[in-house]
């Protein structure tokens, strides 16, 4: 059934059992198109499983439905790749390329966007940084023009000079309206990028903007202990 | 032992096209367990179908098939729980086609006896052959995308499960069509050492596949002919073969990309 208003996504009562654990339950949200969600919580609480779930990667009930024409970029934490296998950039960005019916031209586009060089597409995906890796997957993602864009952790295992220029693209994506779903554990990004929060935990969800939701005592209750921040204006 | 007739090396060359390629996908799928086991299932449908008096290659395409659509009904379980069933099913089956077959038929089925080939085997091959090889070609961006991640694979509007289906049966054809060369025994190997040797000298994906190729290639023709002129079974000679190919591998050193 199709979104009626301006939501890129509507989640009903969402629920995902995994043999006898119940790892996401009677989960409801919707995401307004062009907004951007930060979804947070101690590991364990289900945030990869939640866009597993949306994209439809595992059984779930519950319904989960996307505006029409909505067009997602994935962007996993890793990929199911060998890294010492001989696969290069070019290889990854060709195939997508090719699959999205868009012009060679388009990758380098796509690099610009993320802020990496060409010669990146002749170097072995396994040589590459954590950052440069992550910057090759979101290009990959921005080469079939997405409306949509998952991001599963983009910046960890980056130094701190790779997340500021992953922050940045994604600010950047922002701005030119592609709705974003970020999963992450720093809450200073959560604070400066999300219009909205979601936070999973086993006993607690909460759902709404980062000021009025992430409050010592619900962070607290999240992570099952205190949680110490500081908001920058 | 018969002379290697053009038809007959045209066949061998294209099976060698079809192994080089499918195993090579099958090296970035982390199947490499699973596609050696997977060729031992052919010999209880050939010990099968010898019994009941049909083609033996019939009986192993039967089995083969079976044997890809188990694997795939697998693979939405625990990685553990497949590899472990892979490793006791697949085991039986070699048992019990050893039951099942005696003899010369035996020894014949599990390390392959080039014989020559009726105009119908000829063209079933050069048709499987035919079959595996244009699939790859067509789905190559798809598998390509699948086996980096079926999730972002699912997002790109690709059919996951449909497309993994299709390249297991492609798996099974290649084994299939390997048989006679190499028997139930060897014929995983002839898709897993060439691209093994071409993953330690590829620089990208495209070198992979035509090296993989190459060496399945020199493998096969040379191990045939090396065979014929020896007068010995052709599968034992064709998997050395590629493993020289994988040992003076080692030797090289893949150049940096860049």
């Amino acid at each position: 059934m199709p979104v009626k208003t301006a939501n890129a996504v509507e989640v009903d009562h969402l629920s995902v059992r995994l043999g006898d654990v119940d790892i996401l339950r009677d989960l409801s949200f919707s995401v307004p198109v062009a907004s951007s969600v930060a979804v947070i919580g101690p590991n364990g609480s289900g945030k990869t499983v939640l866009f597993r779930a949306l994209i439809g990667a595992i059984p779930h009930t519950g319904s989960v439905r996307w505006a029409p024409g909505t067009r997602i970029g994935y962007v996993p934490q890793r990929l199911d790749l060998e890294r010492d296998l001989p696969v290069t950039g070019r290889d990854l960005l060709l195939a997508r390329a090719r699959l999205a019916s868009v012009a060679p031209s388009a990758i380098e586009r796509a690099l610009t966007r993320v802020g990496l060089a060409p010669d990146i597409l002749g170097k072995l995906v396994g040589t590459l940084s954590g950052g440069q890796f992550q910057r090759l997957l979101m290009a990959f993602a921005l080469l079939a023009d997405p409306t949509v864009l998952l991001l599963d952790e983009p910046t960890a295992g980056v130094d701190e000079p790779g997340q500021e220029r992953l922050n940045d693209t994604v600010r950047r994506l922002q701005t030119e309206g592609v709705t974003v779903l970020l999963i992450s554990h720093d809450l200073s990004v959560v604070f400066r990028f999300a219009t909205t929060v979601l936070c999973l935990s086993r006993d607690h969800t909460c759902f709404g903007i980062p000021r009025q939701v992430l409050t010592p005592e619900i962070l607290a209750q999240v992570y099952g202990e205190p949680v110490g921040f500081m908001i920058h204006d | 032992m018969t002379s290697l007739s053009a038809s007959s090396f045209a066949l061998s060359a294209a099976m060698a096209v079809a192994a080089g390629l499918i195993g090579s996908f099958a090296l970035m799928r982390r199947m490499t367990l699973a596609a050696d086991a997977l060729s031992h299932v052919a010999l209880p449908g050939i010990g099968a179908a010898i019994l009941l008096g049909v083609h033996p290659l019939a009986g192993a395409v039967v089995a083969l098939v079976a044997g890809a659509v188990l694997i795939w009904a697998l693979e939405s379980r625990t990685r553990l729980a497949t590899e472990t069933i892979i490793g006791v099913v697949f085991s039986a089956a070699l048992a019990v086609g050893a039951l099942l077959t005696t003899g010369e038929e035996l020894m014949d089925a599990l390390f392959g006896a080039p014989s020559t080939l009726s105009q119908a085997e000829l063209l079933a091959g050069f048709v499987g052959a035919g079959a595996v090889i244009l699939f790859v070609l067509l789905a190559r961006d798809r598998l390509i995308m699948m086996f980096v991640s079926s999730d972002i694979a699912r997002t790109a509007g690709i059919n996951v499960r449909r497309l993994s289906l299709l390249y297991l049966l492609a798996f099974a054809v290649t084994v299939a069509l390997g048989l006679r060369y190499l028997g139930a025994l060897l014929m995983g190997s002839l898709m897993i050492i060439p691209p093994a040797t071409a993953r330690r000298l590829a620089r990208n994906l495209a070198s992979m596949l035509a090296i993989s190729v190459a060496v399945a290639l020199i493998a096969t023709l040379l191990g045939e002919w090396v065979a014929a002129r020896l007068n010995r079974e052709s599968g034992p000679i064709i998997v050395s073969v590629a493993a020289v190919c994988f040992f003076l591998s080692l030797a090289g050193r893949r150049a940096p990309g860049v």
